[in-house]
Parts: structure tokens; sequence; C-alpha cells
């Protein structure tokens, strides 16, 4: 590993806590910039027995598009959620446990696909088997098990193994 | 500040309320524990908004601060009071 | 104090008052749903959309207050984004282990290991 790999162990999450330091202090005077070089230099080497894997995200690109995936489907579900419990005593939405076969194994992709799961309003990560094959689900309305289970692998699965496998 | 804006500020304030009464209703009617927790994080995250509005009202930025402390709060709240229903003890 | 266009108060006023209904439509359906499970469903409504509406809210105030771009809000969607599902996921596990314990009926067994495949 070359000098800059050790002094800097995570780019990433020292950038993070560079941008989070001036952000709070909503200043980018020389006093917090120093500050907050510190901060992003001293966390991530005094922490580096916490973090199990290194995170390495390839293609920035499919990263931007799947935050807006997800955004997009955080409103569309947020509005269909909100009507049903609206007319909830008109028609039951039809809920239910759905069991998820996974093919998703990195931690990190995994902890990224329940962040994803629980932020929507239509599904709660609800367990994960302990091998990691399967999880499950519960679904706001879902009509067509299968069909759900598709979307489910294609629209969060697919982008989160090109990120982290 | 315009009558519009400040119309809507009352407004959402007052949502915030009615919504955290319904939700200390559930906080009393349980029947289990993890509904009692999960209203406790609900009461927290209408409070969280509250200070965010407020911030809005007297145009200060501190109430921001405050907002970010109580999100930070509730999380360790409720997820130590998740564990402790979980297993009975708080730090495995 | 400088005047706000009317369009930008129209806008905040918008998104306060749509997260105000958001909120309390995730209240009642916290309180009305019959079930746990269900329950979990409505107050991520307020955890996403309420949140979001109000912070978009004042950034529009306060950068056009302060004619400058002021993002230090999003400070609080990138919080409640970490710690909203890892505490509603605490609950989730809590739930299902408390049911299966206490032998609810409509609880899904653990998911088994698959020595199979």
């Amino acid at each position: 590993m070359t000098f800059l790999g050790k002094l800097v162990p995570a780019p990433l999450l020292s950038a993070a806590l560079f941008a989070l330091w001036l952000a709070l202090a909503r200043s980018t005077s020389v006093g917090q910039v120093v500050l907050g070089l510190g901060l992003a230099l001293a966390v991530p080497l005094l922490t580096s027995a916490l973090r199990l894997t290194n995170v390495r995200v390839r293609r920035p690109l499919v990263v931007v598009r799947f935050i807006l995936r997800v955004g997009y489907d955080v409103l569309l579900s947020n509005f269909e959620v909100a009507w049903d419990v609206v007319r909830w005593r008109w028609r039951r939405p039809r809920s239910k446990f759905v069991i998820v076969p996974l093919d998703l194994r990195d931690p990190l992709g995994l902890a990224a696909l329940s962040m994803v799961t629980t932020v929507v309003p239509g599904t709660v990560w609800s367990e994960l088997a302990l091998d990691r094959r399967a999880l499950l689900l519960h679904v706001w309305n879902v009509g067509d098990e299968g069909a759900f289970v598709a979307r489910f692998k294609a629209r969060y699965e697919e982008p989160l193994r090109e990120i982290f496998e | 500040m315009s009558a519009l804006l400040s119309g809507a500020i009352a407004f959402a304030l007052g949502c915030y309320a009615v919504a955290s009464v319904l939700v200390v209703i559930r906080l009393i009617r349980g029947p289990r524990a993890q509904d009692r927790v999960f209203a406790l994080d609900l009461l927290y995250f209408h409070a969280m908004l509250v200070m965010l509005v407020l911030g809005i009202r007297h145009r200060s930025d501190t109430y921001f601060e405050a907002a970010l402390l109580i999100a930070l709060f509730s999380f360790v709240s409720s997820s130590a009071m998740a564990k402790f229903i979980l297993r009975g003890e708080v730090i495995e | 104090m400088n005047q706000l266009p009317l369009w930008v108060e129209a806008a905040v006023a918008a998104l306060l008052v749509l997260s105000g209904l958001f909120v309390v439509i995730s209240a009642f359906g916290f309180l009305r749903l019959p079930d746990f499970f269900l329950r979990m469903h409505p107050p991520a409504l307020a955890y996403t959309f309420g949140s979001w509406c109000v912070t978009l809210a004042s950034i529009l105030y306060f950068s056009m207050i302060e004619s400058q771009l002021v993002l230090h809000p999003w400070l609080i969607i990138i919080t409640l984004s970490i710690t909203v599902p890892v505490t509603t996921l605490l609950l989730a596990r809590v739930a299902l282990f408390r049911r299966r314990a206490a032998g609810a009926a409509d609880t899904p067994p653990p998911l088994t290991l698959r020595r199979d495949s």
C-alpha cells in the first residue's frame, strides 16, 4: 500500500466528513477548513478497526442513476400509500409477506438494499436469512407475487450488484 | 412575513400537533411494546419537524441544530429501546 | 428585512402544507391500521416525504433570505436516511421475534437455511 493509501485509508469517508464539517460550521474560513481536514484525516484512521471492508464503489454513474430512481420510487410509493390509507375504510390493500431470493452477497450492498427497502414506504425489510440467500419483505400492496419479486430484483438488486460486486 | 406564509406555517404546526395527538393515542393503546417504541420514535420525529418549521418562522438558523440533535437522540433512544425489548439488554 | 417575491412564499407555503398533510395521514394510518406490520408502512410517509418537503422549504427560504445557496438542511435528509432504516429494521426484527415467541398465527416462520443449493 502506498504512503497516501495509508494516510487516507477511506477517501470517500474522509471527503464526506470534510463536507459534513464545513456544512455544520457553515463557513469556509481557514480555521474551519483546517479543523475539518484534521477530522477527515484522523477519524478514518482511528476507526479503521470498525470498518469490515473497504468501500470500493464502481461506476459512479450507476450510483447516481440508482439514487435518482430510488427518490422517484419513494415519491410514487408515498402517494400510493397515502391514498390507500385515506380510503382504508372502503378498499383494503393486499398486503402480505413476500420472500425474495437474493443473489446479492456483498454486506455493503445488502446494507444499501435494506436502506432502500425501508425508506420506500411500500416495503418493510423484515428478515434476512442467515445464509443471505433470501429476504422476507412485508409489502403494502402486492397483486402478483412473482411480478413483484422480478421487478424488485431488476430495479434494486441488479444496480447494487453492479456497484458493489 | 406575508399572511400566506404565516398561514401555511400555522397549518403545518397544527398538522404536527394533531399527528402527535394521534400518535400519543397509539402510544397509550399499545398493544405491544414495539408499538410504543415506534410511537415514541414518531413523536421525536414530529418534534424535529416542529423545530424546522419554527426555524422558518423565526428566520433563525439555531433551530436547525436543535432539529439535528433531536434526530440523533431519537435514533439512539429508539434503537436502544428496540435492542432492549429484543434481548432484554442494551449492550451485548 | 428584505421582502421575498411571491412565488417563493407560495412555494414554501405549498411545501409546508404538503408536509403537514402527509404527516397527519401517516399518523392517522399509524393509529388506524390493525396490524403492526401494516402500521410500519405509514410512518415511512412522514419520514420521507414529510421531512423532504420541510427541508426543501427551509433550503428555499433561507437561500432567498440570505441570497446565497444554503445547503445545510440537506444534512437532515442525509441523517434521517441513515438513522431511520436502522430503527425501523430493528423494530421489524423485534416484532417478528416477539410474535414468534408469543406464537401469533399470522407471522411467517423463520427463513430456514437452505443447504441444498
